[in-house]
C-alpha cells in the first residue's frame, strides 16, 4: 500500500505539464475514479485489521485472569501425533523466513487465552511464571514481531511447559484451533517435563503434527536431529539462591550425589561406591526428622548431618546427575550453577543445546552400567582439565541455563543459525567462556602454508618529497630477485611526482598512487595494485639493506607469513618507577617489534589495519603523525598471539624522524612519543599482547667457516 | 492551469486525507513514518498479576523425580534392548561393549573368499583397515567385525552387485546378527526411487554409507562417510589446491556448478533450477541434458542453448578460480563434487536437503561450508555475496584442514571413521569438537595420550589462558629480566624443561662427557629435572658416584635388547617427564649452559616444533629414485639430531598429565598401561614400528618426519658454538647403530654442490654403512606416509646480538660467539 500511494504522489506533478484544457474534465474525472478506487482498497485492506488490532493492544494493563476464555467442543479437531521423520527441509516452510539483511527470524507470539471444554472446566493452567518470562522475553527480543503475516516462527501462549499439569486431549485441540495452526507447521512449544506414569515418555505426549518441539529430557529416539532443540530443565532454585562463582581450589569431597528419591538399585549402586572410597564421596538424601517450616528441598541428609543444598554442591569436584523417572534433571542446573563438574548419567539422553554445545569440556558422561567404576574413571581426569570444566560448567550456566529468557533465546538462535547458516553462530561463541575469548587469538591464517617462492612480493615505499633517496631505494629494492612488484605511495597532495620518464627503470612493473590526504595509514592500505601476499613495507632512505638481506627476509617470511618479519628491532619494556610501558630502541638482547620502515607481512594485516583496527587508534596514528609501526605490531601480535621476526645482524639505521638540527632533544621526545604510543595502545587492546623474543633469524651458514661463495645469502651484513 | 491545479492539489489533499483515515493505523507503522508517531509493536503484556503466577512445577516435583513404582534400571535396560533393534539401534542397545574392554579397539577383517570379486575401493578399504593399528587376525579379542563381502556397491542394476549376501552373512558364525559389524557402503538403491535400501538385512550392524539420509541414519550409531571415487589414493592422498591466503579472497568466480541437469526423476527438481541463477558473470551455472541413453527422448527447448555453453567452460578452471562451488544432490544425496570442491577449497554451498553431512559426529561443517536448502536455491547468490572476507578466509583454509586431516585418501576416511567409533567406546576419553575441527586434526590429537587441550602442544594460542583477564595486564609488565615470569601458566607451555640423556658406552663407568654434559645442562636457570637412561651391559654406577647437581637426577634402567638397537628406548614415554619440554641428549652431545638456555628460549616459542642444534637435509635422489639425506654443510635443512634437541613430550609422549596435583587421595589401582600410549608408539602401526626398529640411526628420521606429519613445518636449527668439535673421543658404542658421531658429517665441509655427490664420496668411508640406513629408513617412512613430509628451513635462529659489534659485556648468550 505504502508503494503505491508513493508511486501516486510522485507521477502527480509530472502530469501537471502534460495536460491539455480540454482533456481536464476528463482526467479529473479519471482521477477521481482511480483515488476513489484507492481509497475503496484502502478502505478495505485496512477496515477488519485495525478493528482486531486495536481492540488488542489498548489493553495493556490487566489480570491474567482476565483474558478472554475459548471454549472447545469434545468434537473440535485434533492434531496428529508428532512425525518422527520431520526434518527442517520436510516439515518447516522455510518461505516464510525468507532472506533477510539482518539474518533473523521473526517470531510471532499467539495472544493468551484462557481454554475450557465443553463442560467450562480449565484444560490447564493458564500460564506459569516461568512461561510468561519466556514469552517476555521472547516479545523483548530481536526476534519479536507482533505481525503474524510476517513471522516465520510461531510460538503459542499455551503453556505445556509441565506435561503433568494438562489435559492431552484438550491441550491438543486447543493448539489445533490457532489462527495459524496448519497442522503445525512453523510452530514452537516448549517442554520441560514430558511423559507421564507408568512409561515416561522422553517428549511431550500432546499430539503436535508438524510443531517444533523445544524438549527438556528428550532420549535419543524421541529427538529429531537438527527439528527440535533439547532444552534444559530450568531450576527455579536459581532465581533464589546466589551462589557466587568459587575460585578453582581443591574441594571437600571428589563426587557427591544430592539426588533426591534415586531408585533404590541407583542408590545402593552409589553407596558401595562411597563404602569402598570413604570420606571422599558423599551420598545424600532426602532429610526424614526435619523440624516444620524448614523447606525441605533446600536440605539434604546423610545419616543424622544436615547440608544446606545447593551450597553443598560447591564442596564437591564431580556431582552425579542420574537419571530418574525422566532423563532431564532440574539438578544439572544446580550443578553447572555451583561449579561442579556434572557426571552424567542418563543413557541415550540428549543433553541440553547439544547441537551447539560441546560438552565433553564441561562434563563427563558415564554409561549406566559403569556406576561402579565411576570413581576410577573419575580420576583418570587431569587436574587440569577439571579445573577447565568447573569454569565451562559455570559458564555454561550463565549463558544458557541462568533464565527462561536464556534457555529462550539460546532456543531462538538455534533455529535462526539453521535457516541462515551462513550467519550462524560460531563454536568458539557458543562454547568459549569469555575469560577465553579475551584471552585466546583465532589466528586469520591459521593454516601451515608455506607460500610459493615464485609469488614474490610487493615493495611498498610511502614517501612525501624525497625524491631523489627514494629513486635510490627503488634501484636497491628492484635488485631483489624476488621483487615483483613496486608500489609507491606518494602522499604529498601539494607537489606532483616526477614525471614518468624521470623513474629509475626497473625491470618490475612500477607504480604510483597518488593519495588524497597526507595519513601515515596511507603505507597500510589494502591497494588492489597488491596482487601477492608478501608485502615489503621500506621508507623511502633506506638504502642500507642488500639484496641479499631482502631475499632471505622474504625467504624468513616464506616460513612465517602470519608474522612481521623485519630488520630493526625494538623492545617494549615495563618501567617499574613509572608504572607504565617505555619504548625501548637501544641495543638490547630481545625484540618485541619490528619497525614497518623495513618489513614484510602479508596483505592482510593491510586489510587489518584499515578496516579492523580497534579502538580509535587509527584516528589518533594519522593524527600525530607517528607510531603506525608500533600499531601495527600491536595488531598482528594481538590477532596471531605470535612474536615478530627479526631478521640479519643490527644496522645503523637511520632514525626516520630525527633531523641533523638538534639530535639529542628531539631524540628524547621522540622516545617519549613512542612511549605513549605503547601506553596508549596498550589501553585500547585491553591488554599488552607484544611477545618478547630473544632470537632473530639468520641464514643457515650464517658467520660459518665455510667458503661464502657456496652460502646462499653471502652478502649479509655487511655494511 | 491555476484551477486545475487547485483542482489537483484539492484531490490530493482529500485523497490523503482519506487514506490516513481509513488506513492510518497501518501506514503509520510502516518506516516511511517512523519516528514519534510510530506506535509501540504489541509485545507480550506485563501481566498486573505476574508476581502470583505459580511456578511450572512445584520445587518438590523437580527435585525428586523418581517414581518407585518403575522397574529397576537394569530391568529396563534390557527392555530397551530387545524394543530399540535394527533401524532403531543405538550404541548401548546393539553394540556389545564387553568384547572391547580386554583387548580395546580391536578391528577384525573377515578372511577374503578366493571366488568373490572384490571392488577396487573395497580392497583399499580392506587394506586401510589391515594397516592400521587397531587390526587383528584374531577374532576372539576382536570388538569390531569387517566382512570381506563387497557391500559398496549395491545397486542391484550394477555389475558389482553380489548376490545373495543375506544367505552368506547368515552362514558366518561369527555374524551374531550383525553385532559389532561395520558395513561400509558408497550406493545404495536404484533407479528410480534410489533408496537406501541395500537388498540385505545389516540387523544390527553399524552402517557406514554415503550419501546418508537423516531419516534413516541412526544418530549415534550409523556413520555418514563421503562419496570417494575408485582412484582414490590409498595413502598420503594429494595435498588441497590453496597454496597462499588470497586478499581479498574472492576470486575470479563467486559461484560455480558444471554438471548433470535432470529433467525428469528424483533429484532433478534441484538440477533442473540450477540454470537460473547463471548470469554469465561472477556466477556461472551450467548444465548438460546428454548423459544417460535416451536424453533426446526428455529433452526441452533448453538443452540445446545448454548443451553448446556447457562446452564453454572447463571444470577444473572453475574449481580452481571460484569462491564458492554449488554441490547439489544428484540422483542420491552425495556426490564425488564435494571432496573436489573440498580439495579446491572452493566452499561448498550444499543443495541437498536431508544429506547427513560426512563425519558430522566430528565435524563442524559450519566452518567450511554453507549448509544451504534446496529450496531457497535462488537465495544462493545474495547469500553467498554477503558472507564477509574474513569468514571466506577462514573457510577456505578450513575445507583444506578437513581435506588434509580426513578425506585426501581411503586410509584418512577409514580410519577417521574407526575413530569415530572408538571414541564412543569411551564417552570420558574422547575428543572435543576442538580436537577435531583445529589443526592438526583428530586423527593425529590421540585421546589416548590427553583429552585436555593444554598437554597438546598445539591448541595454546586458541585455547587462551587461565588467568582471569585483569591480572594479565599488569602482570605481562614482564618485558624486564627474567623474560619468563610469564603469569600465563594454565596452556601456554612449560616453564622448565626435563633433560633427558641417553647413554650407551659400554664402560659402565661415568666418562667426561657425560659428567660435563650433566653439569651444563644442570646449570640451566629452567632445567627441572635429569633422567639418564642407561642401557649398557653394565649396570649403573651407585648414586654417590653420580654428579651433585642442583636438580633432580634419576636414572632409568633401559632395555638392553639382544637384537639391534633398542631404537625406542628413548622414545618410550616415561612417567617421570612431568614438563611439557624434553630435551632429549646423546652422552657425547657436548652442550653449554648457555647454548641449552637460549634453545629453550627459543622453543618456548615454537613449542609444536623440534629445536635443535645439529641439522641434516633432505633431497630427491633423481638417479636413484629414492629420498637422500645429507649431513653436508647445505643452505638448508630439515631434519635436528635427536642426540641434542628440545621438543614437546607429546611426539614421544606420556599419559597422566598433573597426576601428581590431585587433591584427592591417589587411586588404588596402578595407574593403567592405557595411559601411556603416545604417538610414536599408538600411530604408528606395530608393523612399521618393528621395521623401524631394526634399522639404526632411524630414530632421528622417524622423530622428524613424525613431528612434520603432525605440524607441516620444518624443525627449527639454533646457534651452536662449535668449540667441541674433535673432543669428542671416539667410542666403541655398546650397541653397532651408534658408530657415528653427532659431528661425522661436519668435520670435514667439503664444498660440492651436489648432494648426491657428497653421498657417494662418504660410501666406504667410516659414516657410509649408516648413511644407507638413514636412506632406508627415510624411505620406508615416506612410503608408509605416502608422501614426504619433511618440510626445509633456511634459516637459523641465532641470539638478537650474535656475533654484532657489541660489547660482550651487553649480550646474553656472549658463550655462544668464542672463537
Amino acid at each position: 500500500i505504502m508503494c503505491a500511494s508513493a508511486k501516486y504522489n510522485t507521477r502527480g506533478p509530472a502530469l501537471i505539464p502534460r495536460m491539455k484544457t480540454r482533456h481536464r474534465i476528463y482526467y479529473i474525472t479519471l482521477f477521481s475514479i482511480v483515488l476513489l478506487g484507492l481509497i475503496a482498497t484502502g478502505v478495505f485492506q485496512f477496515w477488519p485489521h485495525s478493528i482486531e488490532s486495536s481492540s488488542d493492544w489498548t489493553v495493556e494493563k490487566r489480570s491474567v485472569h482476565d483474558v478472554p476464555v475459548v471454549r472447545l467442543p469434545a468434537d473440535s479437531p485434533l492434531p496428529e501425533r508428532g512425525d518422527l521423520s520431520c526434518r527442517m527441509h520436510t516439515c518447516f516452510d522455510v518461505y516464510r523466513c525468507g532472506f533477510n539483511p539482518k539474518n533473523k527470524i521473526k517470531v510471532y507470539i499467539y495472544s493468551l487465552k484462557k481454554y475450557v471444554d465443553e463442560y467450562g472446566t480449565s484444560v490447564s493452567n493458564t500460564i506459569s511464571r516461568e512461561y510468561n518470562e519466556l514469552l517476555t522475553a521472547i516479545s523483548d527480543s530481536e526476534f519479536y514481531t507482533d505481525d503474524v503475516n510476517r513471522a516465520c516462527l510461531f510460538v503459542p501462549s499455551i503453556d505445556v511447559l509441565n506435561q503433568n499439569s494438562l489435559r492431552i486431549k484438550e491441550t491438543a485441540q486447543a493448539l489445533a484451533q490457532l489462527s495459524r495452526w496448519d497442522r503445525g507447521t512453523n510452530h514452537l512449544l516448549f517442554n520441560m517435563l514430558p511423559g507421564g506414569p507408568p512409561d515416561y515418555n522422553t517428549a511431550l505426549d500432546v499430539p503436535r503434527d508438524r510443531a517444533l518441539l523445544a524438549g527438556g529430557g528428550f532420549s535419543t529416539w524421541t529427538y529429531r536431529q537438527g527439528y527440535d532443540v533439547s532444552i534444559p530443565v530450568y531450576s527455579p532454585l536459581s532465581g533464589e539462591v546466589d551462589l557466587p562463582e568459587r575460585g578453582l581450589g581443591p574441594r571437600r569431597y571428589f563426587i557427591l550425589s544430592s539426588q533426591m528419591s534415586l531408585h533404590p538399585e541407583y542408590r545402593s549402586e552409589l553407596e558401595a561406591l562411597q563404602a569402598e572410597n570413604g570420606e571422599s564421596v558423599l551420598i545424600l538424601d532426602k532429610c526424614t526428622n526435619l523440624s516444620d517450616g524448614i523447606p525441605a528441598v533446600r536440605k539434604r541428609c546423610h545419616k543424622n548431618q544436615v547440608f544446606d543444598y545447593p551450597q553443598v554442591l560447591q564442596e564437591s569436584t564431580f556431582c552425579v546427575v542420574l537419571r530418574g523417572a525422566r532423563l532431564g534433571q532440574a539438578v544439572l542446573s544446580d550443578v553447572l550453577q555451583a561449579g561442579c563438574v556434572p557426571v552424567i548419567i542418563a543413557d541415550s539422553y540428549i543433553l541440553p543445546f547439544s547441537e551447539v554445545l560441546d560438552w565433553k569440556r564441561a562434563s563427563v558422561v558415564i554409561p549406566e552400567e559403569k556406576i561402579p567404576e565411576m570413581y576410577s574413571i573419575l580420576q583418570s581426569v587431569p587436574q587440569r582439565q577439571i579445573e577447565e570444566m568447573q569454569r565451562q560448567a559455570r559458564w555454561f550456566w550463565e549463558a544458557y541455563f541462568r533464565s527462561m529468557k536464556a534457555i529462550a533465546l539460546a532456543t531462538l538462535q538455534i533455529i535462526n543459525d539453521r535457516i541462515y547458516p551462513y550467519a550462524a553462530i560460531s563454536y568458539e561463541e557458543w562454547n568459549d567462556p569469555p575469560a577465553v575469548k579475551w584471552s585466546s587469538v583465532s589466528n586469520p591464517l591459521f593454516l601451515p602454508l608455506i607460500p610459493p617462492q615464485s609469488q614474490g612480493f610487493t615493495a611498498i615505499v610511502l614517501t612525501y618529497d624525497r625524491v631523489e633517496s627514494l629513486f635510490r631505494v627503488i634501484t636497491e629494492v628492484s635488485k631483489v630477485p624476488s621483487l615483483s612488484k613496486l608500489l609507491v605511495v606518494w602522499n604529498n597532495q601539494n607537489k606532483n611526482p616526477p614525471e614518468d620518464s624521470l623513474w629509475p627503470k626497473i625491470r618490475v612493473p612500477l607504480k604510483v598512487v597518488r593519495t588524497a590526504e597526507n595519513k601515515l595509514s596511507n603505507r597500510f592500505f589494502p591497494y588492489d595494485e597488491i596482487e601477492t601476499e608478501a608485502v615489503l613495507a621500506i621508507d623511502d632512505d633506506i638504502i642500507m639493506l642488500t639484496s641479499d638481506e631482502l631475499q632471505f627476509g622474504y625467504e624468513v617470511w616464506r616460513e612465517f607469513p602470519d608474522r612481521l618479519v623485519g630488520y630493526p628491532g625494538r623492545l617494549h619494556l615495563w618501567d617499574h618507577e613509572m608504572n607504565k610501558w617505555k619504548y625501548e630502541s637501544e641495543w638490547t638482547n630481545e625484540v618485541s617489534m619490528v619497525l614497518t620502515g623495513a618489513a614484510f607481512y602479508h596483505k592482510y594485516f593491510n586489510y587489518l589495519y584499515t578496516y579492523k583496527m580497534p579502538g580509535d587508534i587509527k584516528n589518533w596514528v594519522d593524527a600525530h603523525m607517528n607510531c603506525e609501526d608500533i600499531a601495527m605490531n600491536f595488531l598482528v601480535a594481538n590477532v596471531t598471539g605470535k612474536s615478530v621476526i627479526k631478521v640479519t645482524p643490527r644496522k645503523k639505521f637511520k632514525c626516520p624522524e630525527c633531523t641533523a638540527i638538534d639530535g639529542l632533544s628531539l631524540d628524547q621526545t621522540h622516545m617519549v612519543e613512542r612511549s605513549e604510543c605503547i601506553n596508549k595502545f596498550a589501553s585500547v587492546f585491553g591488554t599488552m599482547p607484544l611477545k618478547v623474543v630473544e632470537h632473530r633469524a639468520d641464514p643457515v651458514l650464517y658467520k660459518d667457516d665455510f667458503p661464502e661463495k657456496l652460502k646462499s645469502f653471502p652478502n649479509i651484513g655487511s655494511l | 492551469m491555476q484551477t486545475r491545479k487547485k483542482y489537483i492539489f484539492l484531490t490530493f489533499l482529500a485523497s490523503w486525507l482519506l487514506l490516513f483515515f481509513f488506513g492510518g493505523d497501518r501506514l503509520r507503522r510502516f518506516a516511511f513514518f517512523s519516528g514519534r508517531e510510530a506506535r509501540a509493536p504489541r509485545n507480550w503484556p506485563r501481566w498486573t498479576d505476574r508476581s502470583l503466577l505459580k511456578s511450572f512445577a512445584d520445587p518438590e516435583e523437580l527435585q525428586s523425580d523418581g517414581d518407585p513404582s518403575l522397574p529397576s534400571p537394569r530391568a529396563r535396560r534390557a527392555a530397551r534392548l530387545s524394543v530399540y533393534r535394527d533401524s532403531r539401534c543405538r550404541m548401548e542397545t546393539c553394540f556389545d561393549f564387553s568384547r572391547c574392554e580386554e583387548h580395546g579397539f580391536k578391528v577384525f577383517t573377515y578372511p577374503r573368499e578366493k571366488d568373490q570379486p572384490i571392488s577396487e575401493s573395497y580392497s583399499k578399504i580392506l587394506a586401510s583397515i589391515e594397516r592400521s593399528r587397531y587390526h587383528t587376525p584374531n577374532p576372539e579379542e576382536a570388538c569390531l567385525f569387517i566382512l570381506s563381502i563387497d557391500t559398496l556397491d549395491r545397486d542391484h542394476l550394477s555389475s558389482q552387485y553380489v548376490h545373495n549376501v543375506d544367505e552368506k552373512i547368515r552362514s558366518f558364525p561369527l555374524w551374531n546378527g550383525g553385532r559389532n559389524h561395520l558395513i561400509f557402503n558408497l550406493y545404495s538403491g536404484t533407479w528410480p526411487n534410489y533408496t537406501e535400501d541395500l537388498g540385505f538385512n545389516i540387523g544390527q550392524a553399524i552402517l557406514a554409507k554415503a550419501s546418508f539420509y537423516t531419516e534413516s541414519f541412526r544418530p549415534g550409531f550409523d556413520i555418514s562417510i563421503p562419496l570417494f571415487p575408485k582412484d582414490h589414493p590409498q595413502r598420503g592422498g594429494e595435498r588441497g589446491w590453496l597454496y597462499q591466503d588470497s586478499i581479498p579472497p574472492r576470486k575470479k568466480y563467486l559461484l560455480v556448478f558444471k554438471g548433470k541437469r535432470y529433467l525428469t526423476g528424483i533429484g532433478s527438481g534441484t538440477r533442473n533450477a540450477l540454470h537460473h541463477i547463471h548470469n554469465g558473470k561472477d556466477i556461472i551455472s551450467l548444465t548438460t541434458c546428454k548423459h544417460g541413453k535416451d536424453w533426446q527422448k526428455h529433452k526441452d527447448t533448453r538443452c540445446d542453448k545448454d548443451n553448446v555453453d556447457y562446452e564453454k567452460f572447463d571444470y577444473q578452471e572453475l574449481l580452481h578460480n571460484s569462491t564458492f562451488c554449488i554441490v547439489p544432490r544428484g540422483r542420491r544425496l552425495g556426490s564425488f563434487r564435494f571432496l573436489e570442491a573440498l580439495q579446491a577449497a572452493c566452499i561448498p554451498v550444499l543443495l541437498s536437503d536431508g544429506w547427513e553431512l560426512p563425519f558430522a559426529e566430528a565435524i563442524d561443517w559450519g566452518k567450511a561450508a554453507v549448509v544451504g536448502n534446496e529450496k531457497l536455491l535462488l537465495q544462493v547468490p545474495s547469500a553467498a555475496r554477503c558472507v564477509p572476507p574474513e569468514r571466506v578466509l577462514a573457510a577456505q583454509q578450513q575445507t583444506q584442514l578437513l581435506w588434509d586431516a580426513y578425506f585426501s585418501s581411503v586410509d584418512k576416511i577409514v580410519h577417521t571413521t574407526l575413530e569415530i567409533i572408538k571414541d564412543r567406546l569411551l564417552p570420558h576419553r574422547s575428543r572435543s569438537r576442538i580436537l577435531w575441527n583445529a589443526l592438526p586434526g583428530g586423527l593425529l590429537a590421540l585421546p589416548d595420550f590427553s583429552t585436555h587441550p593444554g598437554d597438546f602442544p598445539f591448541y595454546h594460542l586458541q585455547h587462551g589462558r587461565t588467568l582471569p583477564a585483569h591480572l594479565s595486564t599488569a602482570g605481562s609488565a614482564h618485558a624486564t629480566a627474567p623474560v619468563f615470569c610469564t603469569p600465563f601458566s594454565g596452556s601456554s607451555p612449560s616453564e622448565k624443561f626435563t633433560a633427558f640423556i641417553r647413554v650407551v658406552s659400554p664402560a659402565g663407568s661415568l666418562s667426561q662427557p657425560l659428567l660435563r654434559l650433566i653439569e651444563a645442562v644442570s646449570g640451566s636457570q629452567y632445567c627441572a629435572q635429569i633422567l639418564v637412561l642407561w642401557s649398557c651391559e653394565k649396570p649403573p654406577p651407585p648414586s654417590g658416584k653420580w654428579p651433585r647437581s642442583a636438580v633432580p637426577l634419576t636414572i632409568i634402567q633401559g632395555r638392553r635388547k639382544v637384537r639391534g638397537p633398542g631404537l625406542s628406548d628413548r622414545f618410550l614415554p616415561y612417567a617421570a617427564i612431568q614438563t611439557d619440554a624434553v630435551l632429549s641428549l646423546d652422552e657425547q652431545s657436548s652442550l653449554s649452559t648457555s647454548e641449552v638456555d637460549f634453545a629453550f628460549v627459543v622453543w618456548r616459542s615454537f613449542p609444536e616444533r623440534i629445536v635443535g642444534f645439529l641439522t641434516r637435509s633432505h633431497f630427491w635422489d633423481a638417479e636413484q629414485r629414492r629420498w637422500g639425506c645429507t649431513s653436508q654443510w647445505t643452505n638448508e635443512l630439515s631434519i635436528v639430531l635427536t642426540a641434542a634437541a628440545f621438543y614437546h613430550r607429546y611426539p614421544a609422549g606420556e599419559g597422566l598429565a598433573g597426576q601428581g596435583a590431585r587433591p584427592h587421595p591417589a587411586p588404588s589401582l596402578p595407574p593403567s598401561p592405557r595411559y601411556y600410549h603416545s604417538l610414536f608408539t599408538e600411530y604408528l602401526p606395530a608393523g612399521l614400528r618393528d621395521l623401524v626398529d631394526s634399522l639404526a640411526a632411524c630414530e632421528d628420521i622417524l622423530m622428524n618426519v613424525l613431528v612434520a606429519a603432525v605440524t607441516k613445518l620444518p624443525p627449527i636449527k639454533v646457534t651452536q658454538h662449535k668449540q667441541h668439535k674433535d673432543t669428542v673421543p671416539q667410542q666403541v658404542a655398546c650397541k653397532e647403530g651408534d658408530v657415528e658421531t653427532p659431528l661425522d658429517g661436519e668435520q670435514n665441509p667439503s664444498p660440492r654442490h651436489s648432494p648426491l655427490a657428497k653421498v657417494k664420496d662418504t660410501v666406504g668411508t667410516t659414516g657410509s654403512w649408516h648413511f644407507y640406513q638413514r636412506q632406508d629408513c627415510l624411505n620406508q617412512l615416506v612410503d608408509w606416509f605416502g608422501y614426504m613430509p619433511l618440510v626445509s628451513s633456511q634459516l637459523r635462529l641465532d641470539p638478537v646480538l650474535f656475533k654484532d659489534q657489541v660489547s660482550v659485556l651487553r649480550k646474553k648468550y656472549p658463550r655462544l660467539e668464542k672463537p
